[in-house]
């Protein structure tokens, strides 16, 4: 595969291959190997001779699809699919919206303390996921909480912020507060990008700030919001830390809340590594799935789009 | 950076409208963070007692708390962190420099493949790497080390990714082809020429790496057992957990959280005009 360059300028055709060097070497190791060795183990199983002690009472043998038709008949895998789609569905919309929002609010002529807002709104992007959900989460705690405190002052019920219905717009929130400033910032910044004539096009035209926000912002960081749609659904779909760190301030969390905590909860707790190998196979191979997927609508829709 | 100047003299009232939401968004943004100031500064029994944000008179004892709690771990906790972020994005950036532009300015076999590979490492649930990678380091006894947090990370396909469009914006071809007219090799021209070239869009990718590993959990969660080793992402998380059986604790975890998001808003304050932003914006179209 690759060659050693040649101390010439002649170095050129094997240039490209001795510079991906370090970045293949690191593939192979940390993610080709990995994920072989994780379909590898999704096909196998341990077997258990007698009280499984000593040396020889446990074998790998061949599995097939046994592992696999667990992982997709197991009620509790698809329970945490679908807590983490429902979460998605208030995180992704929710956070977007206010991203592209903010970013159209900066985008405003003559606006005041655009550089406080800016970064303000942006801050949390630095903030460690599990610290983030560790400080929610004390602003969810009854005994600590300002909200609960300020219903209770008023008279009005408290609600619960960690069980039910409110644990997922609790957890939706600790999402949105962490992500949308970078969003903004990525849709803030195509939107300067837009060359200045085509307000004042715009505005000779009669266009107010709303339509021209609407009719002419909007569709032009089109791809910035796809860009960003995309990243969202992926983060989404990840979500571990901070479930995992509510954890132990609610007992609504169940250690197998999320898909990803249940493959943690089975290769590391119940030290069954092939059942984990092989859930780890179906999320990964369903969030290429709905990743690819998305890209590819997107990009049609926008090669229909970039008729101008 | 600075408000832009009027392309056009419109209406020059002051928007008032969307100063207030911006506001209310930055408000919103920054509670948490206020919050965690003023708790930090209440003593134990003032936190379930007060009213939440009304300081409390003990922050100098919980910070001293905080740091003789089990010799100092907490400190160590932050010094790991401090390690695993700028050794682990130092590295990461000079892999995704050297990848980035060859796949930016090299036309060769594989070009495409490599570029697809890259973008479906993007899309990997990092379970599905970090379970098997403790596996196959717990063969060779490496698990539970400083390496096993730190050479997963050094590849980062979105790093590289970047680190392409910077070079494909940056460095211009004639450029390159000038070197080699001076008979420069491929690696002096990337060094000398290249590289200055590609410095502030390398810096945003520094950046980004830094927050990541800086950020991460997952893969400390699953490869470390000894806390003397634990980023402070996972010291505090394990703090946490103790503290649902002692409350007392409690207050050790939030003056760390405090102490622990200082240094990285200092960071992102002080550096925050590198950022160049505006080429993610364009990197969409493939």
């Amino acid at each position: 595969m690759t060659r050693t360059p040649r101390r010439k300028a002649y170095g050129v055709k094997s240039a490209p291959y001795a510079f991906l060097v370090p970045a293949t070497v690191l593939f192979l190791l940390f993610f080709a190997l990995p994920i072989g060795y994780a379909v590898h183990l999704s096909f196998r199983r341990t077997e258990v001779e007698g009280l499984g002690l000593g040396k020889g009472a446990r074998e790998e043998i061949w599995a097939g699809l046994s592992n696999y038709t667990d992982a997709l008949t197991d009620p509790e895998l698809l329970h945490g699919a679908l807590r983490i789609l429902g979460y998605g569905a208030i995180v992704v919309p929710v956070m977007l919206g206010l991203a592209l929002l903010f970013a159209l609010l900066l985008d405003t002529d003559g606006l005041r303390l655009r550089g406080f807002n800016r970064l303000a709104i942006f801050l949390p992007y630095a903030i460690p996921g599990v610290i983030a959900a560790l400080m929610w989460g004390f602003l969810y705690l009854p005994d600590v909480s300002p909200f609960l405190y300020l219903l209770d002052a008023t008279g009005l019920p408290q609600p619960d912020l960690l069980d039910g219905g409110p644990l997922y717009l609790s957890l939706a929130n600790i999402a949105v507060w962490g992500g949308t400033g970078f969003n903004m910032i990525v849709i803030y910044t195509s939107l300067r990008a837009i060359p200045a004539e085509i307000f004042e096009a715009a505005r000779l035209d009669g266009c107010s700030q709303l339509q021209i926000a609407l009719r002419i912002k909007i569709p032009m960081v089109a791809p910035s919001l796809i860009l960003t749609f995309f990243f969202s659904i992926i983060a989404t779909l990840q979500v571990f830390s901070e479930p995992t760190t509510l954890k132990p301030l609610t007992n609504s969390l169940s250690t197998t809340w999320s898909p990803l905590m249940k493959v943690y909860q089975d290769a590391f707790v119940n030290n069954d590594i092939h059942a984990a190998a092989a859930q780890a196979v179906v999320i990964a191979v369903a969030t290429l799935a709905l990743s690819f997927g998305f890209l590819k609508a997107a990009n049609s829709r926008t090669k229909q789009g970039d008729s101008r | 950076m600075s408000t832009q100047p009027l392309a056009v003299p419109g209406r020059r009232r002051f928007p008032l409208l969307p100063t207030a939401a911006l506001l209310l968004g930055a408000l919103y943004c920054l509670l948490p963070v206020a919050w965690v100031l003023v708790a930090s500064t209440k003593s134990g029994s003032e936190l379930f007692s007060t009213f939440t944000f009304l300081p409390g008179s003990g922050f100098t004892d919980n910070v001293s708390d905080l740091t003789e709690y089990r010799d100092g771990v907490y400190w160590k906790w932050m010094a790991n962190s401090a390690f695993y972020a700028g050794v682990g994005a130092l590295l990461s950036t000079a892999v995704s420099a050297v990848s980035g532009y060859a796949l930016a300015v090299y036309r060769f076999r594989g070009k495409e493949t490599v570029f697809n590979i890259l973008l479906a490492g993007v899309l990997m649930p990092p379970v599905i790497l970090a379970v098997p990678q403790y596996l196959l380091l717990a063969e060779v006894d490496m698990t539970d080390s400083y390496l096993s947090v730190l050479l997963p990370l050094i590849l980062s396909p979105y790093g590289v990714y970047l680190a392409r469009i910077y070079a494909a914006a940056a460095v211009p071809a004639d450029v390159i082809e000038a070197g080699r007219m001076d008979g420069g090799g491929e690696w002096r021209i990337f060094r000398t020429i290249a590289l200055p070239m590609m410095l502030p869009g390398l810096v945003t990718v520094f950046l980004f790496q830094f927050v990541a590993v800086w950020n991460n959990f997952l893969l400390p969660y699953i490869m470390l057992g000894d806390d003397e080793k634990f980023p402070v992402t996972l010291g505090l998380y394990t703090l946490l957990q103790q503290g649902s059986n002692t409350p007392a604790l409690y207050t050790l975890v939030i003056t760390g959280a405090l102490l622990a998001i200082i240094p990285l808003i200092a960071l992102f304050l002080a550096i925050q005009r590198f950022w160049s932003l505006d080429l993610l914006s364009g990197a969409v179209k493939s």
